[in-house]
């Protein structure tokens, strides 16, 4: 079964793999960190109308797609930058908008259902040698841009009043994190398929905050974690039993989906303990806090670093979590504090 | 002879065609530290945001130190604090990534950070007194500590002219003591500041200047008053005689209607 990679087609379809899993979350982190997790799948819709035009013109529907995907990221773009808080009514227009006119297309072109779908649910394996270039080539794009220009990027997505007052040319970095959505769903769409496109660029992303505190290691970790859950996906649909067809797609998100599901209780568990163990506000040493006192006797142990109660710094001591109490050491006794 | 950092002649702004300011003149000469005051829908964040450029001017000209602000672009001389409710995103950030995003105006593109940009997000970061939560992410920093981190942001761009929009709303009384002692340093430095400030509190040491906003236009301007002399209703008002009747119309505020449609431009 092994030798499936042997074959030419599945290295080619690998290689197409590993680039657009690592390209897709390096932008979609800019996307989640503008709280336009949905970006991605209304780009996606419009690529729907794209590849329908290649398909009725007879020309390259990857080609077609790249262009309009991008003009409907501009076009998005456009109407979130003027309409200020209405950028998901903006999304959804389009949303439909892409898919109507996709299908609509595709009948007059009098082309088979299955022609469509290849893009919409993906089909990996049939990708050409021009189309691993190409596709190699656009993520290479994607993944330098999102990058090397991570300092203006990041600070334009953070805070886009503070980024212009910086000089930046916050108009030009929005609309190029526009083009770059664009450019990776189009070449995602031979992957996992335009209509779960959005999930290889947010899924990682969502995965890999659950463990991380900094942006940089968010952005790597997502792009590690894409990569891995596209080869990884692309690797199980071929290994499925003879008999069965198993569409990449649904086994690269499914497999993103999955390392979302492992970290996050794992990310719950962590965020929980470090709450409890943020240090309580000290309070400046004039101010009498109300205390009581209970003698050590009732304790059957001292409160230390092996107690097993959780110890939180306070000020200048440490207080000790103990049946909803905080117990401070005090001598031969504990003040609630 | 020193330029003039900000001259404002005869500013006006309209939001969605609806006049806010209107006939502003202000001028900041360096060194100095300007609170702007008054009610809430007094014009104070307005005028603030004309003067970063964030709101076109619909009349009336701008110059910061000297340059017309459309031939402006000597960005590194300029800071900016926003209100706080930027300091967050959809991806978890660490303290030093956002103060650091503070060089941007100091960096060129696709070069990383030189030693003096690291001396620099350092100096910041111990400048608000938060170098130990340098590597923690935003988000788990309390409402004041995250309204430090971006003041570190903009100190750490090493600006000579810094407006701060509301640096003390809803911000505890520890925290604003540790505000004011960086901006105390700020200004020691030489730098001019201009802040919007609903109330002073401990800041009012440092505040050389007032002026005080209402309905749109520039009440006061002088030495700064005592809080409750801001907030009386009747402050600034030069033909009140006309009005008594209608006090009732003078408590509502101006706000500007929100927009309901994705393609009305505002």
């Amino acid at each position: 079964m092994l030798d499936l990679f042997s074959y030419e087609f599945m290295q080619r379809a690998l290689l197409a793999a590993l680039f657009t899993g690592m390209a897709a979350p390096a932008v979609g982190t800019y996307i989640v960190q503008r709280r336009l997790a949905l970006l991605g799948d209304g780009i996606g819709h419009v690529a729907v109308t794209g590849v329908a035009l290649g398909l009725l013109t007879g020309i390259a529907p990857t080609w077609t797609a790249v262009v309009v995907a991008i003009l409907g990221a501009i076009l998005i773009e456009v109407i979130r930058e003027r309409g200020h808080t209405n950028g998901d009514v903006a999304l959804a227009l389009l949303f439909y908008g892409g898919l109507a006119g996709g299908v609509l297309l595709t009948g007059l072109a009098g082309q088979s259902a299955a022609n469509l779908q290849e893009y919409l649910f993906g089909s990996i394996t049939t990708i050409s040698v021009a189309d691993v270039y190409l596709t190699m080539a656009f993520a290479a794009v994607v993944i330098l841009v999102g990058v090397g220009l991570a300092p203006q990027l990041f600070a334009v997505s953070q805070d886009q009043d503070f980024a212009r007052v910086a000089g930046l040319q916050v108009r030009t970095y929005n609309l190029l994190v526009a083009v770059l959505a664009a450019v990776s769903v189009t070449i995602a769409m031979r992957t996992v398929g335009l209509l779960l496109v959005s999930a290889l660029m947010v899924v990682p992303v969502a995965t890999a905050q659950q463990l991380t505190r900094s942006f940089r290691a968010t952005l790597f970790a997502a792009m590690a974690l894409g990569a891995f859950a596209s080869v990884g996906g692309l690797s199980l649909s071929a290994l499925a039993p003879a008999g069965t067809r198993v569409a990449p797609g649904s086994t690269i998100v499914l497999l993103a989906l999955l390392g979302f599901v492992i970290t996050w209780p794992l990310g719950a568990w962590l965020r929980h303990r470090q709450l409890l163990r943020t240090p309580f506000p000290a309070l400046p040493p004039d101010a009498g806090t109300p205390t009581d006192s209970h003698e050590v006797g009732e304790h059957p142990h001292d409160h230390g670093p092996d107690c097993g109660h959780v110890a939180v710094p306070h000020g200048d001591h440490v207080d000790y979590v103990h049946g909803g109490h905080r117990h401070a050491p005090h001598g031969e006794h504990y003040d609630e504090h | 002879m020193l330029v003039t950092p900000v001259a404002l002649t005869g500013g006006a702004v309209a939001i969605g065609g609806r006049p806010v300011l209107r006939g502003i003149d202000l001028r900041v000469e360096t060194g100095e530290f300007v609170a702007l005051m008054g009610a809430n829908g007094s014009g104070k964040t307005t005028l603030i945001r004309a003067l970063t450029g964030l709101r076109p001017l619909t009349a009336g000209s701008l110059e910061l130190y000297g340059t017309p602000f459309e031939r402006f672009h000597d960005w590194q001389r300029i800071g900016y604090v926003p209100q706080r409710t930027g300091a967050t995103s959809g991806v978890p950030a660490s303290v030093w990534e956002v103060v650091a995003s503070g060089r941007l105006t100091h960096r060129r593109l696709l070069r990383p950070l030189s030693r003096v940009d690291r001396t620099a997000i350092r100096d910041a970061l111990e400048v608000v007194g938060l170098a130990d939560r340098a590597r923690d992410g935003i988000s788990h920093l309390s409402g004041g500590q995250q309204q430090r981190v971006l003041i570190a942001r903009a100190l750490a761009g090493e600006p000579e002219l810094l407006f701060l929009d509301e640096p003390t709303a809803g911000v505890d009384l520890p925290n604003q003591l540790a505000l004011t002692s960086a901006l105390g340093e700020l200004k020691s430095r030489g730098a001019t500041i201009v802040l919007v400030a609903h109330e002073l509190g401990p800041l009012a040491d440092l505040v050389a200047r007032a002026v005080v906003m209402r309905d749109g236009r520039i009440a006061y301007d002088g030495a700064p008053l005592a809080d409750h002399q801001v907030h009386d209703p009747r402050f600034g008002e030069t033909h009140a005689h006309h009005h008594c009747a209608d006090d009732r119309s003078r408590s509502r505020h101006d706000h500007v209607p929100h927009v309901a449609s994705p393609l009305e431009g505002r």
